[in-house]
């Protein structure tokens, strides 16, 4: 068996699991697609954008680029919207678009399984179910997988013109 | 010593476009009547350059072409030949093909054979015509000379460690018989003498030696035993001048006393300013007055044998290798450099750069932050480091924005060549102006920018500006105007391409629209009239010339633009002409700013509209059915707009009489903007808001401060429109209100 056919036999078992990042909104465990995460940072100072829905924090400034920043908390209406030096931004690059999300904390990355994926159940949650890819079974835990893109650029997130939704 | 010349390729292939470019923009500036000797040497030494740099890099068919493209070029410099219109044609052309074989170089496309042996014949034909005159005995050598007379040079080279000079010498050596007369010393200053005998002549062997050696290190003479023929007694008039036969007279008398520096410093000079003209090729085209005087004439005429002359068999021994070293590096002399001083730098360089002073910038802030807690007292030194920094920093990312901004001129400087082929094409008769090419915008949108424009460009010569007899017939002068001006306009940049031709034919748009099956209507006004030709497909052109008139084009310039986050505009008049303005938005591109401070926020009021500052006295407001303000400027009456307010900014100065009013005036409206203080004015470099996130009313971008903060910038025009219309809906009289 070549080194190669090793490696293949090796990975397989991994190939169609995904590797999502969680991160905690009050008390829910969200996970998202870990290739859509650019990278974590804290909490800066942000720039107030006029008339802006309230869960639009602002805009700052990325190592030159303006990317608006999101709080989910508010946006969730979970959990408590402070800001100090523990409060966690998620860079997500979406659609060529970078965005920024407010959370409450970063738990870990996941595998998962596609075996581990359940269906969306049909009740209403604070996140409109469309946007909800399934749910993940992690032994004690429920991981709420969302499809972040679909959901950054839908209407309500107000983060995307109409005119340029591609 | 071996160089591995790959690693210069790049550059040569960039010199080379930049020389070529010199040579056509020259070109096509040169009164045919009265040649500029300015000029006609430009073009001169662009040709050597290149030809200089090709040999050098073995690009042989570039230097064979450019050889007799010198060739015939010295003669018109030299005003032993006229410049004719049709050799201009031709020395275009040369230009083309010479930019295909360099192009192909670079791995593109190679040129066609044919098309290379018929601009070489062509200029072969006119060489050999000229020829025949009656001219001075300089008539070059298209070809490469049958008996190669031989020149025997006295070489002296600065003695330095790092050159290599045994090396060279060695190298040297290949190509002639060389007798080392005396080795260099470093230490003792004392030069390595050398004679050479070869085929090559001093100027071939000077431009060899500056690849290695700085031209004020290598000085060259003629020995006196040198069999002379004719065109070397040219050489000594011609170029070199009595000033630099002084030296080789001075070697012959004092048999080889070269232990000191050589005395005439003015000789030295001139052969230094021989070698940089002839060896463009690192260096930037010699500064004007350099090439101005007659002593950098010389005779690039044995210059073919550079590369074609099989080498005579090496004779001499090689040298031996110095023993002296020295820390004591003689610095070269400065030479004379041109204004245009510039390295390339691949952008993305640049743009990395760019975000790293981002973070350095941010880093900084936080450094300033935190040492405010600290005792000046105690950290007196602390702080002030961080002071610097602070300025230091500041400095930094403004400089390294700049450096993506390029002027227009890059784009305009095309048009020249591209109006000169279109209009003799067509027949008709352009002048072609540019107005604003320094202009800056951002790089991105210069290369961007070219195709629209180009399309723009030919769209006006071949349906705007008329015939020559047409335009008469219609009172106006037989050559057309054609304008190309850019500048700074209300927040964006614009571009425009004016023509003084027909103007766009209003009937004959909607006939074809109505052709194409489009729902117009008479009563469709002229803007939207003058919108239909950005439809796909359409050209009310009568007849489809190779220039334009298949109606592909607009729609794709219109496309180009839009995606770039800019518009297009039209407007035309019949028979006065028609005028295509591009309107690109600021993006990244530096802005003058005033930055204001609101409550807690900082915004920045583009300084463009701002007329004035001014804190109202007490009694100068005034309102209107207790709602809207006004503040008496010098007699007018102003309407205040709150920006606390626009903005739902909390905290802000209410009255006016202690905030202060910024009066921006757009297009004839003025208003007095309500800030709480000034900050300060600076250059900004606009970011687009839109790149993350969507329009915001009332700001137009945003961009970074000192700090790293983010500011938002005023969107003037809708922020002023928005105060009419909600004047208008005051006033209850709805008449104004659209």
């Amino acid at each position: 068996m070549s080194a190669a056919e090793q490696m293949d036999r090796l990975t397989v078992g991994n190939r169609n699991s995904r590797e999502l990042l969680i991160f905690t909104v009050g008390h829910e465990e969200y996970g998202i697609d870990i290739l859509k995460v650019q990278e974590i940072r804290g909490y800066d100072a942000v720039t107030r954008i006029a008339n802006a829905p309230d869960f639009i924090k602002g805009v700052i400034n990325l190592r030159g680029s303006i990317v608006p920043i999101v709080d989910m908390r508010i946006k969730f209406g979970l959990g408590e919207p402070v800001y100090n030096q523990f409060t966690v931004v998620i860079i997500l690059n979406i659609l060529q678009r970078t965005v920024g999300m407010v959370v409450d904390g970063v738990s870990d990355v996941i595998q998962l399984e596609p075996g581990d994926l359940r269906p969306p159940p049909e009740l209403g949650a604070m996140v409109d179910t469309a946007y909800i890819e399934g749910l993940g079974a992690l032994e004690e835990r429920m991981v709420i997988i969302v499809d972040i893109e679909r959901m950054m650029s839908s209407d309500e997130m107000a983060l995307v013109d109409a005119s340029n939704r591609g | 010593m071996s160089i591995d010349m790959t690693q210069f390729h790049q550059v040569f292939f960039e010199e080379t476009e930049e020389h070529l470019a010199t040579m056509e923009s020259v070109l096509l500036a040169v009164d045919l009547s009265a040649p500029d000797d300015e000029d006609l040497n430009a073009i001169f030494r662009a040709a050597h350059s290149i030809k200089g740099g090709a040999a050098t890099f073995g690009f042989a068919d570039l230097a064979e072409l450019t050889h007799v493209l010198e060739n015939l070029l010295d003669r018109v410099r030299k005003g032993s030949m006229a410049l004719t219109a049709s050799m201009v044609d031709l020395f275009l052309t040369s230009k083309d093909v010479l930019q295909g074989m360099l192009a192909a170089h670079r791995g593109g496309p190679a040129v066609p054979a044919e098309r290379v042996a018929d601009v070489a014949g062509q200029l072969a034909r006119l060489a050999a015509v000229d020829a025949e005159a009656p001219v001075e005995a300089a008539a070059p050598v298209a070809t490469v000379r049958q008996q190669p007379e031989v020149w025997t040079l006295l070489i002296e080279l600065d003695a330095d460690e790092k050159a290599g000079i045994p090396d060279l010498l060695a190298s040297l050596a290949t190509h002639g018989a060389l007798d080392v007369l005396m080795k260099g010393n470093e230490e003792t200053a004392q030069p390595w003498v050398v004679r050479f005998t070869s085929a090559l002549g001093p100027d071939e062997v000077s431009e060899s030696l500056a690849f290695a050696i700085a031209p004020d290190k290598v000085r060259i003479s003629l020995d006196g035993g040198v069999e002379d023929d004719g065109e070397f007694g040219l050489f000594l008039d011609n170029s070199l001048g009595s000033g630099a036969l002084g030296p080789a007279a001075s070697y012959e008398d004092d048999g080889f006393g070269l232990f000191e520096p050589l005395p005439s410093v003015e000789a030295a000079g001139s052969v230094g300013a021989q070698e940089e003209d002839g060896f463009g090729l690192f260096e930037p085209l010699p500064a004007a007055g350099t090439v101005g005087q007659g002593d950098v004439a010389h005779e690039e005429d044995g210059f073919g044998l550079f590369v074609a002359v099989p080498p005579p068999p090496a004779q001499t021994a090689q040298p031996e290798r110095p023993v002296a070293k020295s820390d004591d590096i003689v610095a070269p002399a400065a030479r004379p450099q041109a204004a245009e001083n510039s390295i390339r730098v691949n952008i993305e360089k640049v743009d990395l750069l760019l975000n790293l002073v981002g973070e350095l910038v941010i880093t900084q802030s936080m450094l300033t932050q935190s040492s405010q807690v600290l005792d000046p007292a105690l950290h007196e030194r602390l702080l002030g480091g961080i002071n610097a920094l602070q300025r230091n920093s500041r400095e930094l990312q403004e400089a390294v924005m700049s450096i993506r901004m390029t002027p227009i001129a890059f784009v305009f400087n095309r048009f020249p060549r591209v109006v000169r082929d279109l209009a003799g094409k067509l027949g008709k008769q352009v002048e072609l102006k540019t107005v604003g090419e320094n202009t800056e915008l951002d790089k991105g949108f210069i290369e961007k920018l070219a195709d629209p424009l180009t399309h723009l460009v030919r769209n006006s010569l071949d349906h705007g500006i008329e015939s020559p007899e047409v335009r008469l017939a219609k009172g106006k002068s037989a050559a057309g105007r054609l304008t190309l001006r850019a500048f700074h306009q209300g927040g964006s940049i614009v571009i425009e391409v004016t023509d003084d031709g027909a103007g766009l034919p209003r009937e004959r748009i909607l006939a074809k629209a109505r052709e194409r099956g489009m729902t117009v209507a008479d009563t469709m006004s002229d803007v939207e009239v003058w919108n239909l030709i950005f439809e796909p497909g359409f050209s009310t052109a009568a007849e489809v010339t190779d220039v334009s008139g298949r109606g592909v084009g607009m729609d794709v310039v219109k496309r180009n633009i839009q995606s770039m986050g800019g518009r297009i505009e039209i407007d035309s008049m019949p028979d006065f002409g028609t005028t295509m303005s591009i309107r690109l938005p600021l993006t990244l591109a530096i802005m003058d700013g005033m930055s204001v401070c609101i409550g807690e926020e900082t915004y920045v009021v583009p300084l463009s509209f701002v007329l004035e500052s001014l804190q109202p006295q007490s009694g100068d407001v005034k309102t209107i059915g207790g709602r809207g303000q006004l503040v008496n400027v010098r007699g007018q009456y102003l309407p205040i707009v709150a920006l606390g307010d626009y903005f739902g900014i909390s905290g802000h100065i209410a009255n006016p009489e202690q905030a202060i009013l910024v009066i921006v005036e757009l297009a004839e409206a003025r208003v007095a903007l309500m800030v709480d203080d000034l900050i300060g004015q600076q250059q900004f470099v606009v970011k687009n808001l839109e790149t993350n996130y969507r329009k915001v009313d009332g700001v137009s971008g945003a961009t970074i401060l000192g700090d790293g903060r983010v500011a938002l910038i005023l969107d003037i025009s809708t922020i002023v429109r928005q105060n009419q219309r909600g004047a208008a809906a005051l006033s209850q009289a709805g008449l104004l209100e659209q």
